[in-house]
């Protein structure tokens, strides 16, 4: 079995194993297999990392075996430069969801833990699919696992939410199948991606296949306006839920676009690259407004989201090495960010009860090691120097500068939007006086929750110290991506 | 001492005060358990920073006698060909700055002992100094504009974080959200500079870049901006200086600056006086090469400078707070820092910065050295007469106003008086504005000072009219029980920074102005344009030694405008104190406008604050509510709903109802064809 395939069905197996054996009345058990269950996904990730070989585009740690020969599906896996990373930054943020839900959880805690070891394994598998149908899988797959956790574990609007992610999502991913349905016609029968990337189509084919791709893709980021739903689904959602939402599964579709939209309709990505840059911008200023003015912390957060991943779109449409890296790295900082700042939500929820800005006041007199943490993540979310949140972001504002001045500019605004909807926030709800009983009589984060901030802070730090090993994985194969969006397919 | 420089000691020099600021701010605080005590807290940062001071003291011993460096200590990354670096860069201008910040930062570490012995956070307050100390000097040691930009955000985080250092008071914390989003909008500026500094010369290398400036100077910018011609270089100059101003305050984004004394007065000294905000001023002399060669960002650069050093010097003159009148002191001398920068006389500007740091740490320590003194009131019309009972606090604070205002022999003589003189022998258009308000400044700065200095240490005693006594604007925990003592002297651990600082400002000009304006101490690092910029050269013409120059300088306006400014301070507020209160009556639109500081507080909370808060509510209601959620994803699933409510009507499953409806049919189709029949 290949590494990919440990990746991938590791905690899938613990996962049918919690819910096979799992009952609430060994709670205490299953938290630890599910914690062990977690960490070795991530141990078998690693090697990956270690044994990558940089300096090409080829894909590597290759699995292929048929699957349904009638129709050539394979069992093709792979990972290239850009999507290294997000294996093993699935495993992670799994392991610290598992710790996070430690003792917060307290029905179904086999489900809930095994809900979340089968997403992980699901979402790896489509970071490492090279089979589109393999990969049609996978995608679709994970709204499973995602719409029980929401439904099961939610808010008390729970209902609507998980319908509303469901169907939007869904919608947007059957014109995807129809488009992978017309490329394995096109191409005499193969599903294979890589074949794709060099299948000549002409100009009105590509565009139809690119805004197909597109409406997967944009509501999964989600990019305006399709983004509607995230804020929805955030509040509904429990804090894990979020943390994997926000931090993985929307890297989905940005990661849909470098896999299929740009490099197997480079022309209609050319073409309409400046629509996708115009999207982004606008959800880079229309939602940093929008973000700052909610009254309740997770939808903040959540169109705080929407805000970041205009940033990776933006950079991939902009075609320059500089923009596709700096979307790349923004996608795994904001991985690590966005999970930190749900779960420091999570942790004022589970003692308080309520997500509402009002509610708080003066935090830091109470919890002052928990202040400090999420000072931390309050800054890395407004993009500071030497946090993972500033990588990205100065990426994409030198490539947006280097691509048109403009764009750079507006882009560049993100700075004063992102520092000035986080900070307010941190504001209003961890410094000031004791506002009210609730703060008064709250208690400092305990040893499990210390050390789960504590995972996701050295990451923050280690990102933003020293990303050379995040970009460098990447470099040829984004410059390769560059150098065939470059060149037209048309026959 | 040693010739060369090797990247170990210099890399202890910026980790040295962080280590201080690790342990603090782990161990010595509650989120490390509180293991370590105030007494090992202090010890290890003022070690660390001790440590600082004495390599950058060698370091600048070796620099004079010709070492420089300047190496990569790692890479951060490379993407596309773009190398992006973190790394040193060692000459006279690094060197320089890194012994004022250090020096300073170590005597306001000292000082701090004393300042915040009452106070519960006094491990964290010293972490955070040494975390400031830090970050200041990877900004002035770097070699790239990425690491610039890394100690420019720093620097801001931990003003940030010293601001609301009182994370209780409601003032404070506003104030540093408020420092913080000012300073974004210069970032976003500065970022926009590097950006298109990558772009066009692909490296963020100092050396690099300067050696490409000539190649920038000759593009068009090619992009539409609103209809003008421009040059790449001054659209890069200003969007550079958008960020120095954002940083050292100038005016339109001075607004935070002010508000900042709601910090500690420690960190007022070292953070909001002596050396973050100079960073600005250090960067663009840094870019020297790049400024030279685009004189309309010269002059734009002039003009902002200008207005800040006299529009702000105005607003010492009504302040009432003692904090505050420093501060806008600050900002009118950092305006002084800018016009010389404008004015090409880079070396001028860097000059004042180092004077200025010495004797504005001075004056703000003096000040907080009164309000302790004063058991936490800091309001100047309740004080009078302290020079009995401070006199430590009383002389040094004399030789602070002293080298503030120019006298001739103290440092700030030097460097004000050298940046007079270059201003007006510039030949930029804007000089002539420039010059006006310099000189202008000169009056009101002698003015404010000295009003402060007379009314805090001479006059009657006025200790009992405060209505408020205790509630002074800088932290009171613990002072309530002793509100009605007379004032008493501080501390040694306070005095003694006093004295320490109070001897460079004032000898450091006269013994530095040689080799640091008209010498080689900085040929190699500040460039000058001579045949278009020559008033540096002019300049250097005029001088004839630090004694020749005190004695002209009796002869000259500056000189008496500055007496001038003291006379009538005396006479107003000593003399005749009902001059001030009939001028108040006579002024009082003036006045007025004075109060609200422009109205530019007010502008920027009604209509940018409040315009981008009503934006925002507007958009998500309208924009995300209404429209995409309530016409279109509602909308959508409603159309749904009424077409299979349409379709399910025809199929209600009765037969009756598709009897009828066939019988209907057939009828209607009858009629047709036996009508058209």
């Amino acid at each position: 079995m290949g590494l990919l395939s440990l990746a991938i069905w590791m905690p899938i197996a613990f996962g049918v194993i919690l819910l096979a054996f799992g009952r609430d009345s060994q709670a205490g058990a299953v938290r630890w297999l599910a914690l062990i269950g977690a960490i070795a996904s991530l141990l078998v990730t690693l090697p990956l990392i270690s044994g990558f070989q940089l300096g090409t585009s080829e894909m590597q740690f290759v699995e292929k075996f048929t699957w349904f020969e009638r129709f050539n599906v394979h069992y093709h896996l792979g990972v290239d430069g850009i999507s290294l990373w997000m294996v093993p930054l699935t495993a992670f943020i799994n392991v610290v969801v598992v710790i996070a839900a430690w003792e917060v959880i307290t029905r179904k805690v086999n489900q809930y833990m095994a809900a979340f070891l089968i997403l992980s394994g699901l979402m790896i598998g489509v970071f490492s699919a090279l089979d589109g149908i393999l990969f049609y899988v996978f995608f679709e797959a994970t709204l499973i696992p995602m719409y029980l956790i929401i439904g099961i574990w939610g808010g008390p609007n729970k209902i609507y939410a998980a319908f509303k992610f469901f169907l939007y999502t869904l919608l947007g991913s059957l014109l995807m199948l129809v488009a992978l349905i017309y490329l394995y016609v096109t191409s005499g029968g193969s599903f294979d991606i890589l074949t794709w990337h060099k299948l000549p189509l002409s100009a009105g084919v590509q565009t139809l296949l690119f805004f197909a791709f597109f409406a997967a893709f944009a509501v999964k980021v989600p990019m305006w306006p399709v983004h509607t739903w995230l804020p929805d689904v955030h509040v509904e959602a429990p804090t894990g839920g979020s943390a994997v939402l926000a931090a993985i599964m929307l890297k989905l579709g940005a990661y849909g676009f470098l896999r299929f939209s740009m490099p197997i309709a480079p022309d209609a990505a050319r073409e309409w690259g400046m629509l996708i840059i115009v999207l982004s911008l606008v959800a880079v200023i229309y939602v940093g407004l929008v973000a700052m003015v909610q009254q309740d912390m997770k939808k903040l957060v959540a169109y705080s989201s929407v805000a970041h991943m205009g940033f990776v779109t933006l950079g991939f449409f902009m075609f320059n090495p500089l923009g596709v890296s700096g979307g790349i790295v923004q996608m795994i900082a904001h991985g690590f960010v966005s999970a930190a700042m749900f779960l420091c939500i999570g942790v004022l929820y589970d003692r308080v009860h309520s997500r509402e800005i009002a509610s708080y006041g003066g935090v830091v007199n109470t919890m002052p090691k928990f202040a400090a943490f999420a000072l931390l993540f309050a800054m890395a979310n407004a993009g500071l120097p030497g946090t993972a949140g500033f990588v990205g972001e100065w990426m994409v504002i030198l490539g947006g500068v280097q691509f048109n001045f403009w764009i750079g500019l507006l882009a560049a605004s993100a700075l004063i939007f992102g520092a000035a909807y986080t900070l307010w926030m941190f504001k209003r709800v961890y410094l000031g006086p004791v506002s009210n009983d609730d703060v008064k009589g709250l208690t400092d984060i305990n040893a499990r929750e210390f050390l789960m901030l504590a995972l996701l802070a050295v990451a923050v730090l280690y990102m933003g110290i020293y990303p050379k090993p995040f970009t460098d994985v990447m470099d040829a194969s984004v410059m390769d991506l560059l150098k065939h969006v470059a060149v037209s397919k048309l026959p | 001492m040693s010739q060369t420089l090797n990247a170990s000691t210099l890399l202890a020099i910026p980790l040295a005060p962080l280590a201080g600021s690790l342990l603090a701010g782990i161990w010595g605080t509650q989120f490390g358990g509180n293991w370590i005590g105030r007494r090992l807290s202090h010890t290890f940062t003022i070690l660390g920073v001790l440590v600082a001071f004495i390599l950058s003291a060698m370091t600048l011993s070796s620099v004079i006698d010709g070492a420089r460096f300047n190496e990569s200590i790692y890479t951060w990354m490379v993407v596309g060909g773009l190398k992006m670096e973190i790394g040193f860069m060692v000459d006279s201008l690094t060197a320089m700055m890194m012994c004022v910040v250090t020096f300073v930062s170590l005597m306001v570490h000292i000082y701090t002992i004393g300042y915040m012995d009452e106070d519960e956070g006094y491990n964290r307050f010293f972490a955070y100094i040494s975390l400031f100390t830090f970050s200041m000097l990877m900004l002035v040691m770097s070699n790239n504009l990425l690491q610039l930009f890394f100690g420019w955000e720093a620097v801001g985080l931990v003003s940030y974080l010293l601001i609301g250092f009182w994370y209780n008071k409601p003032t404070a914390i506003f104030a540093n959200m408020k420092a913080f989003l000012v300073n974004r909008v210069g970032d976003f500026g500065f970022i926009i500079g590097i950006g298109l500094i990558a772009a066009y010369t692909g490296t963020l290398n100092y050396t690099e870049l300067f050696a490409k400036a000539q190649e920038l100077a000759a593009i068009d910018f090619p992009w539409y901006i609103f209809g003008m011609d421009a040059m790449l270089i001054t659209v890069i100059c200003i969007c550079l200086f958008i960020g120095a101003m954002g940083k050292s305050a100038q005016f339109p984004l001075h607004v935070w600056l002010p508000d900042s004394m709601e910090g500690p007065t420690p960190i007022s000294a070292l953070i909001h006086a002596a050396t973050m905000v100079t960073a600005g001023i250090f960067m663009v002399a840094r870019m020297s090469p790049l400024f030279e060669l685009s004189d309309s960002a010269l002059n734009f650069m002039m003009v902002i400078g200008s207005i800040t050093a006299l529009f702000m010097g105005f607003l010492g003159i009504i302040q009432n707070d003692i904090k505050r009148v420093v501060a806008y002191s600050t900002l009118s001398q950092l305006g002084y820092m800018t016009v010389a920068l404008g004015a090409s006389a880079y070396s001028v500007a860097v000059f004042h910065l180092m004077t200025h740091a010495f004797f504005k740490a001075l004056l703000f320590l003096g000040a907080g050295s009164v309000i302790m003194g004063m058991h936490h009131n800091q309001d100047i019309r309740y004080m009078g007469g302290l020079r009995k009972y401070m006199p430590i606090t009383w002389i040094t604070s004399l030789l602070g106003s002293l080298a503030l205002i120019g006298t001739p022999l103290f440092s700030g003589f030097y460097s004000k008086d050298s940046i007079i003189e270059a201003v007006h022998l510039s030949n930029l258009p804007a000089a002539g504005f420039a010059n006006f308000a310099v000189l202008a400044g000169v009056f009101v700065t002698a003015f404010y000072s000295f009003r402060m200095y007379f009314l805090v240490f001479h006059g009657p005693e006025r200790y009992d009219q405060n209505p408020d006594a205790h509630h002074g604007h800088d932290d009171h925990h613990g002072h309530d029980d002793h509100g009605h003592d007379k004032p008493h002297e501080s501390p040694w651990v306070v005095t003694v920074p006093l004295v320490l600082l109070a001897i460079p400002s004032v000898v450091i000009g006269y013994m530095t102005i040689g080799p640091m304006l008209y010498g080689d101490f900085f040929k190699d690092v500040i460039f000058i344009d001579a045949v278009k910029h020559p008033a540096m050269q002019k300049l250097g013409e005029l001088f004839h030694g630090p004694v020749a120059m005190a004695i002209h300088g009796l002869s000259m306006a500056p000189f008496w405008l500055a007496l001038a400014g003291v006379v009538t301070a005396w006479y107003m507020y000593l003399v005749n104190p009902k001059v001030p209160a009939f001028f108040a009556r006579a002024l009082r639109p003036l006045i007025v406008v004075l109060e609200n500081k422009y109205f530019m507080d007010w502008i920027n909370e009604n209509i940018l604050a409040k315009g981008a808060r009503g934006l925002g509510v507007g958009l998500w209601k309208v924009g995300d509510r209404a429209i995409i959620d309530g016409f279109f994803v509602n909308g959508s699933w409603k159309v749904v709903g009424l077409i299979s409510g349409m379709v399910r009507w025809f199929q209600s499953g009765f037969l009756y109802h598709y009897a009828l409806v066939m019988i209907l049919g057939v009828f209607v189709l009858m009629t047709y064809f036996v009508w058209l029949a």
